[in-house]
């Protein structure tokens, strides 16, 4: 076993700065994640060549693959960095920020586009207000909530929007993961109430026509979120109202 | 008067449910909060959120679920505002379920119920194991829909960093800084509600995110707001250990019959499945009968380390023992604790559907915080639903509600309440600062710009003197050291010559953190900055905590000093001579400590005072007996 750890990581002062490589060396020790790989580097920010230089900048939260902070190309793969054990990959261990987002800095993006993209397709269940109504939602079976409950852990982490082939900062395309969210709030017994604009939201410019069924999203989700499922039913169910919109001319 | 507006730090649930209530009530909300909401340590919770539905024909009762709290607690939080957060508690859940929560399901289809720890019914509410990111994601998506109307902001990657006071020290408004372009701006508002979350940061490894840092408090707590009860921090008795953090094995490990043991044999090396069961030791079960592995929270950590520091029994003479679901059918357990398992196997590479979890208490949620008011409801003997005093600080206009207030958990809190007191006090404290707004005479749009100038100029200076090349300390070195100071000194046992050298480290950590070198000199997104900024903070919150516990000299909920041990009489009950015996020295203790701590900041350290309570619903008659 190596008695350090190799990083070569992908460098970037600004958004307008020109991106570089560096590489840094540490001590071994198990159970290291590439998170806190990071945190020893940057109490200790000196790299390969023995220069002091500024620590990385990672965006980082939980530390256990439940807020969707960390993603990050690691050895070109996008995926949460403190899921990731160093001992499970090979060295030099190759870190760069998503593609498909503006750089920050360093290995930090501005994801905020999936967020505005949630609104987009109106991911809620519309309530008339959130006081106290003594009543529950109608009763679901634990078979359909095992289901929903899939999709309920997607965290906006961003991985299936990098691989995605129609997916790039200036596409209009809402991407993978708000699909999935849209598809999840139609499942739901009164989240259906209003699945018509969920479906409209995403008959325009950048919805479900631009998926090009490439089917990468469902390779790299963290949570094993079954992307394609939801963009197939959203594809049906959109071709379903585009005829219904046709008819109530 | 202008459009009046509100702002609230941090998107957790708290601060999010704040929102809600404000938005709801035609009120204008800036979210502020370090990073995306929807990102925010609530997600984390695993286990459930407690509430007394009674569907399991065990005749739970709200009352029941009073008193547990209370007791839980041990006895040191004001009783009203518990009972009015039980009672709230079912129709928190109906609204969850009608935001479209995914929690887990009877054959039915009705809202699955499981088994917490210091409490016999099956009381708690569930989503799998990843219950708050569930709740979390409800209460976001309902934001957002108000964003969508234009009726809430939010200023996500943005730091709070103080709040504006006026002449007359009421809050109008927060200094704040872009953690972008690092400059700092100031915002006017009428009121503000701190939604923070909590500060297992401080301990360097615990459960918390690593956002959780408790900074937010610890300015508002040296702008003079009070701080209560910051000795009580509750270690998680189930835990993985790592260099970067503690990972959480949820309560609900034990709620759903995982076993806790460790060999009988010091130094037995076998493999966990080679070790008959006549030759493990369950120590739980064997202390405590009547609750067994679902003991409370400060009960299992105590006797962990008991295990493993007083008998040699930890694994390998290590500070380890074995949290065991194997005996489960692999089935049952994806379904109910599938979320943290996969971690599990995820982080340590081992199976825990074949074999135990290894685990150790750690830091894990701060039941102290900013001191909180409420309005006591004479009728009922709960508290107002809508009152401009609850969940106010002691700066007028300054709100907090979740983790970095101080209310309903006392000395101990009962796994599962948390999600509901994030849920409850955000929704009391919205409601609140709503009301309060009704009341004002003057605008905080309409005060004079001195008091945001001066204050945000007060804030860029500490930024340059952090960005001046003459210090020599690291940061995050310094954060090392305290947290291992904390970890050493201020853990689940204390002593008073521990918790003296505690301070005297702290001391030397806030003066080295006067001299901070920053590696990272430059003005664009220096997350070193930063995190400079909140190592000095957690240092002064540090010093609460220390001081607070060495000042307390009795055992309390998490709080414990063998020095001061009140011990139960072995195999006596109530009735025995020897237990009333007990119980009379107990409850003279109770005279001269069930008292709230509460911490005035000084430029010397933190004044410690004492504040009684309304123990009005459950008199201090019992003990807490898990046995």
């Amino acid at each position: 076993m190596a008695n350090e750890i190799h990083f070569r990581i992908r460098r970037q002062d600004g958004p307008d700065a020109r991106p570089y490589w560096e590489e840094f060396k540490m001590p071994y020790a198990p159970a290291h994640n590439v998170v806190s790989a990071l945190m020893y580097l940057r109490e200790h920010p000196v790299n390969a060549a023995g220069k002091k230089v500024a620590p990385v900048v990672w965006d980082s939260n939980c530390m256990e693959e439940v807020c969707g902070a960390c993603s990050m190309l690691i050895n070109g793969t996008p995926r949460q960095a403190c899921a990731t054990l160093i001992d499970d990959l090979d060295q030099p261990i190759v870190l760069e920020p998503l593609t498909k987002f503006p750089a920050v800095r360093d290995l930090l993006v501005d994801r905020c586009k999936m967020f505005n993209a949630l609104m987009k397709v109106k991911a809620w269940i519309p309530l008339d207000h959130t006081q106290d109504v003594h009543l529950h939602a109608p009763l679901i079976g634990p078979g359909e909530q095992a289901v929903r409950y899939i999709f309920s852990r997607c965290m906006t982490c961003g991985c299936c929007m990098e691989v995605c082939p129609q997916y790039h900062q200036d596409s209009e395309f809402v991407g993978p993961a708000p699909l999935g969210q849209a598809n999840l709030h139609n499942s739901h017994p009164t989240g259906k109430f209003f699945k018509q604009d969920r479906l409209h939201a995403l008959m325009g410019v950048g919805g479900i026509a631009d998926c090009g069924n490439a089917q990468n999203c469902v390779q790299v989700c963290p949570k094993d979120i079954p992307l394609t499922d939801a963009i197939a039913e959203l594809g049906r169910r959109t071709t379903g109202q585009w005829f219904r919109d046709l008819f109530a001319r | 008067m202008a459009d009046q507006r509100i702002i609230v730090i941090g998107g957790g649930l708290g601060g999010l449910w704040a929102a809600l209530r404000m938005a709801e009530a035609g009120v204008h909300v800036d979210i502020f909060s370090l990073f995306p909401v929807k990102r925010s340590h609530s997600c984390c919770a695993q286990g459930g959120i407690n509430a007394v539905l009674d569907t399991k024909g065990q005749e739970d009762s709200i009352e029941q679920h009073i008193v547990d709290t209370i007791k839980g607690g041990d006895y040191l939080s004001e009783q009203p505002p518990i009972k009015t957060m039980c009672e709230a508690a079912p129709g928190i859940i109906r609204t969850y379920d009608r935001m479209g929560v995914t929690f887990s399901r009877t054959p039915e289809g009705i809202m699955d119920q499981r088994l917490f720890g210091g409490v016999k019914k099956r009381r708690t509410a569930f989503a799998g194991a990843t219950t708050g990111q569930q709740l979390l994601y409800a209460a976001d998506e309902q934001v957002r829909y108000h964003e969508s109307e234009q009726k809430v902001t939010k200023y996500e990657d943005w730091e709070f960093l103080s709040v504006v006071l006026d002449g007359e020290g009421v809050c109008r408004g927060i200094t704040a800084m872009n953690l972008h372009d690092m400059k700092v701006h100031a915002f006017r508002s009428d009121a503000v509600i701190l939604a923070t979350g909590g500060l297992g940061l401080i301990y360097g490894q615990s459960t918390m995110s690593t956002n959780s840092t408790g900074a937010a408090a610890a300015r508002v707590y040296q702008q003079g707001a009070k701080f209560a009860n910051g000795e009580f921090v509750q270690f998680h008795p189930t835990a993985m250990k790592g260099h970067d953090k503690n990972r959480l094995m949820s309560e609900a490990c034990r709620g759903e019959g995982g076993r806790i043991w460790v060999p009988s044999e010091k130094g037995d090396t076998r493999e966990p499945r080679e070790i008959p069961q006549e030759e493990r030791f369950y120590f739980l079960e064997d202390w405590y009968p009547t609750y067994g592995n679902t003991v409370p929270r400060d009960v299992a950590s105590r006797a962990i380390v008991r295990v493993t520091r007083h008998m040699g029994l930890g694994l390998n003479g290590q500070d380890v023992v074995y949290l065991d679901l194997s005996h489960h059918p692999r089935e049952f357990l994806e379904q109910r604790l599938g979320g943290i398992l996969e971690m599990y196997t995820t982080f340590s590479g081992e199976d825990p559907y074949t074999g135990p979890m290894k685990i150790f208490p750690a830091t894990h949620y701060s039941m102290g915080g900013v001191l909180v008011d409420y309005a006591k409801d004479e009728q009922t003997g709960g508290m107002q639903k809508v009152h401009p005093r609850n969940h106010v600080t002691t700066i007028p206009g300054l709100y907090a509600c979740g983790e970095c207030d101080s209310g309903y958990h006392g000395a101990n809190r009962l796994g599962a309440n948390s999600l509901l007191s994030a849920t409850f006090s955000g929704q009391i404290a919205g409601a609140a600062a709503a009301a309060y707004l009704k009341s004002l005479k003057k605008s905080a749009a309409d005060l004079d710009e001195k008091y945001f100038e001066s204050e945000r100029t007060r804030q860029e200076v500490i930024n340059q003197e952090l960005l001046s090349p003459n210090g020599t300390e690291n940061p995050f070195a310094l954060h090392r050291e305290l947290g291992e100071a904390m970890r050493e000194h201020v853990f689940v046992e204390r002593s008073n010559a521990g918790l003296d050298k505690a301070l005297v480290t702290i001391k030397e950590l806030k003066e080295r953190s006067r001299n901070i070198h920053l590696d990272d000199q430059g003005t664009w997104n220096n997350q070193s900055l930063s995190w400079a900024r909140q190592v000095q903070d957690m240092i002064v919150l540090a010093e609460v905590i220390a001081k607070g516990a060495r000042l307390r000299d009795e055992c309390r909920g998490s709080h414990y000093k063998a020095e001061f041990e009140l011990k139960v009489p072995e195999g006596k009950f109530e009735g025995d001579p020897e237990y009333e015996e007990y119980r009379a020295e107990w409850k003279a203790n109770n005279k001269e400590w069930m008292k709230l701590t509460v911490a005035t900041h000084t430029e010397d350290g933190p004044r410690i005072d004492y504040k009684p309570f309304d123990a009005s619903i459950l008199a201090p008659e019992k003990p807490r007996d898990y046995r």
